[in-house]
């Protein structure tokens, strides 16, 4: 084990500036509200995958052995809902976004930072809120919550999961809000709308779809609650509601929701490989454009979860072309970034390597998802395996792998040391891999018919079942070790220094970690993004030295 | 916002306007005009809501466009929501 | 666009938060972020108004009927308190904006009152639906409204969905009313200890955005819900 290494007089910054509880549970400091969320996440990360390991222990087998059929049904519930609304959409805005979007624009906090602090306490609640629906019996509607199961034939605890999800919504809101204002108003002298980090351009276009999205699940889910708990009649088809209302409301958001979870992974992407290309990145104003195109294109597209729950098969056709559509920006951003690492210096650091996996799998989930927008290929495999694929490769293979990616990016800043390289590439290997072997068996599962959802099923799947479970073990160890050593790090890792992958944007110019303020003087910016031309590797500034 | 401080005399002169319109808009209604009792029934309400906008809200005084793209941008989508939801409800009956 | 942090520290208003460069780009800020939460709020009143709108072409009979079953004058009437209080808030900002300290006060007060009276009145409505076996869920009989309108062949199911909305749409109407209620209470106390002047008048403001924008829902739920057809039905 390597000894502590520490700074005999250490300088003043976010971390050591105060101490003591109440420091974090009432600091508007948007870099400490950021490490809340992370604690936060993480552990609902925890939980959601906690579920998932029951889920793929009970399809280890195809009788159904482990858990009764109704226990399976909160198992799967319970997974989506915890690892959609208290993972994925806050991750990277509320940790990564939160951190950076301030100092990537040259601001000392973001623009509401009271505000910031309550969109925690929300997520906080509403978490608790989730925590307690699922101790005491859990819910077993799915994270879609369709009606009439919801509203009148579920005995679970659909009220309270339900308003923990409302909640949990106006966290998001929140963030949104905040980060929309700051990159409007707060912006650096000299940092224009043409030189900000493509980070900040993903996270504005996120923030745009949890401002206009997630009120509608919002007014969604309180109608739910007011027919289940009140007998109103709106989604209820014995007194003349309709159930699909209830789907139109909810994918009007959960559609756009996917790209709240898919944007600001692709931000991350975009800078981890121009610093590891070296290179400017290629096409800034298309991927800064298809950024804002996904968000606009991605709320015309919800009917493409309803194709087969009874619609118009005329609407289908249309949302059917809608959705072909939307996934041109995400290609041109494939494109580009492709673009960009051609003839540009490459290196294999690990959070390239989580890049790389990106670009991989979420193109892999990308095209899948243009079979599922076909209507007559998704006759066949909606409420397939096939679906569950498509969504974990974007989920989980592009996602979580730009989260994870952006989390060894920015460790060195956020926490002013470096985690150890070789175990960072290590771990990227190991995800890699559980990953596709969880996650690819169940493509060809759902295509051979094998449907979603389900706590049982015939034994000539069982192979890829194994298959799949294997490779979840391995995920699991492939997530469990960056928690290992980013702990380890932060007591044993090496003193990181301002600057230590040579990278552009401002957050690069203040220390690591850096102070509370930010910066000692506001910066005026006078340089394009990604002057990579200009700025030295950290091998030459150590061979200055 | 805007500095503008307006008078007390146009704020006025927009609660009278807003008065006619609701008394004008409860009367209509009583009025057999088929179809269009809807249609006007919506122009008066949104005529109400322009100028609450406009003046009250002082929507028509700001320098600032943003505020206007951000309302444009709400009314929007939440026109997409209805337009795309009657696309379905609308051609079902094709089926 | 911001200020050096030297100049920062002396002599700007006390209301500056330190992470703003100056006032102004504090108040765009703020106002920003209330025109934002606004559209936020066009996009969940949107949802029921969408469930309104598909409900409404499906059911028309029996949303003409429920409408007609709702009192034209006591919504008109309403209409009119908020309207007013409209009024009273704008004249209040205007008030801040002019450092009238003591008229802000009783401008919040009376927009207050109007609005607390509009609330009273629609205690009086929903109460009267009770009363006629119009609310889902709590005893609801469509037979009044089929003895009425006997020709229109009414569904007694579907009269269920106008009058769920009708409480859905006008409950959570009233739910901002009261929040906004609330931060009113709030507001005229801090304007009676003389918070607001000319220089620093944000939260009367974006107050008064918030109480302009639950009008204007209204202004839009009136005719949708009491005006759908006032000819005589059969």
């Amino acid at each position: 084990m390597a000894t502590a290494i520490t700074i005999p007089a250490e300088r003043e910054h976010y971390l050591n500036k105060e101490h003591g509880i109440s420091s974090w549970l009432l600091t508007t400091d948007h870099k400490r509200i950021a490490l809340l969320y992370l604690l936060s996440i993480t552990f609902f990360f925890f939980i959601g995958g906690f579920f998932a390991l029951l889920i793929r222990l009970e399809l280890l087998t195809p009788a159904g052995d482990l858990v009764q059929a109704d226990t399976y049904n909160k198992l799967f519930s319970m997974h989506g809902q915890v690892m959609v609304f208290f993972f994925l959409i806050p991750s990277i805005p509320a940790v990564l976004g939160n951190f950076l979007v301030p100092l990537m624009i040259g601001a000392k906090d973001l623009a509401f930072p009271k505000i910031n602090l309550l969109s925690w306490y929300l997520y906080v609640i509403a978490g608790i809120m989730m925590l307690h629906a699922m101790i005491t019996g859990g819910v077993d509607t799915g994270w879609t919550f369709y009606t009439p199961l919801s509203t009148a034939f579920s005995n679970t605890h659909v009220i309270e999961a339900g308003l923990s999800i409302f909640v949990a919504g106006f966290s998001s809101i929140f963030t949104g809000l905040n980060f929309v204002v700051t990159i409007h108003r707060m912006r650096a002298p000299g940092m224009t709308w043409s030189r900000m980090p493509l980070f900040i351009w993903a996270h504005y276009a996120t923030s745009i779809i949890q401002l206009l999205g997630t009120p509608v699940l919002a007014i969604t889910l309180v109608l739910v609650v007011l027919e289940r708990a009140f007998h109103l009649c709106i989604f209820d088809s014995t007194c003349g509601g309709d159930p699909l209302l209830f789907q139109h409301l909810f994918w009007f958001y959960s559609h756009p929701a996917v790209y709240i979870m898919i944007l600001p992974s692709m931000g991350v992407v975009t800078e981890i490989i121009t610093c590891f290309s070296r290179k400017r990145v290629f096409g800034y104003h298309f991927i800064a454009l298809a950024s804002i195109s996904i968000a606009v294109f991605g709320f015309l597209v919800w009917a493409h979860h309803m194709f087969v729950a009874g619609m118009s098969v005329y609407a289908a056709l249309a949302f059917s072309l809608l959705s072909y559509s939307v996934a041109v920006p995400s290609a041109i951003k494939v494109f580009n970034w492709t673009a960009t690492m051609y003839k540009g210096s490459i290196s294999y650091s690990t959070p390239m390597l989580y890049a790389f996996g990106f670009i991989g799998l979420f193109t892999m989930g990308g095209m899948t998802g243009l079979f599922l927008a076909s209507l007559g290929i998704d006759v066949h495999v909606t409420d397939t395996y096939f679906v569950v694929a498509h969504f974990h490769y974007i989920m989980v293979g592009g996602a979580v792998m730009g989260y994870l990616g952006g989390m060894h990016f920015w460790w060195p800043k956020i926490s002013g040391r470096m985690y150890p390289e070789g175990w960072g590439r290590l771990a990227a290997l190991i995800v890699f891999i559980g990953f596709n072997l969880t996650f690819f068996p169940q493509f060809i599962l759902g295509y051979l018919g094998m449907p979603r959802r389900y706590w049982q099923y015939p034994p000539e799947f069982q192979v890829l079942n194994v298959l799949s479970t294997a490779g979840s073990t391995i995920l699991a160890v492939g997530y469990v070790l960056p928690m290992v050593y980013f702990l380890w790090s932060m007591r044993y890792g090496k003193i990181a220094s301002d600057n230590p992958w040579g990278a552009a944007g401002l957050e690069w110019k203040t220390s690591s970690p850096p102070t509370t303020f930010n910066f000692d003087e506001t910066p005026v910016v006078t340089w394009e993004a990604y002057n990579y031309d200009e700025i030295p590797t950290p091998e030459e500034v150590a061979v200055e030295r | 916002m805007s500095e503008h401080i307006l008078s007390s005399k146009l704020y006025y002169t927009i609660w009278i306007i807003l008065m006619v319109l609701t008394v004008v808009t409860a009367w209509i209604a009583t009025v057999d005009l088929g179809p269009f009792n809807t249609i006007v029934a919506l122009a008066i309400a949104t005529g109400k809501a322009l100028i609450v906008t406009l003046f009250f809200m002082h929507v028509k005084y700001t320098s600032e466009k943003l505020t206007k793209t951000v309302i444009v941008s709400a009314l929007f989508f939440f026109l997409v929501l209805l337009a795309l939801s009657m696309a379905d409800y609308g051609t079902r009956h094709l089926m | 666009m911001s200020d050096s942090p030297a100049t920062m520290e002396h002599g700007h208003s006390p209301a500056l938060r330190h992470h703003f460069a100056d006032v102004e780009q504090q108040r765009n800020a703020a106002s920003l972020g209330m025109w934002l939460f606004l559209a936020t709020e066009i996009m969940f009143f949107g949802g029921m108004f969408c469930a309104y709108l598909i409900y409404r072409i499906s059911y028309f009979n029996e949303f003409a009927a429920g409408s007609q079953s709702l009192q034209l004058k006591v919504g008109a009437a309403n209409t009119v308190v908020l309207i007013c209080s409209s009024l009273t808030v704008a004249l209040g900002v205007r008030a801040a904006q002019m450092g009238k300290r003591r008229l802000l006060v009783v401008l919040l007060l009376l927009t207050m009152l109007f609005g607390l009276t509009f609330l009273g009145v629609k205690a009086y409505e929903w109460h009267r639906e009770y009363e006629e076996h119009h609310v889902p869920g709590f005893g609801f009989d469509a037979k009044n409204l089929i003895e009425e309108h006997p020709k229109l062949g009414i569904d007694p199911q579907h009269a269920q969905v106008f009058y769920s909305l009708y409480f859905a749409m006008t409950g959570m109407h009233a739910i901002h009313m009261i929040i906004g209620v609330g931060l009113f209470i709030w507001l005229t106390f801090m304007a009676w200890r003389g918070e607001y002047g000319p220089e620093y008048y944000t939260p009367v403001e974006n107050a008064g955005l918030y109480w302009h924008f639950v009008d204007i829902v209204w202004i839009y739920l009136f005719p949708l819900l009491y005006l759908i057809d006032r000819k005589p039905l059969g």
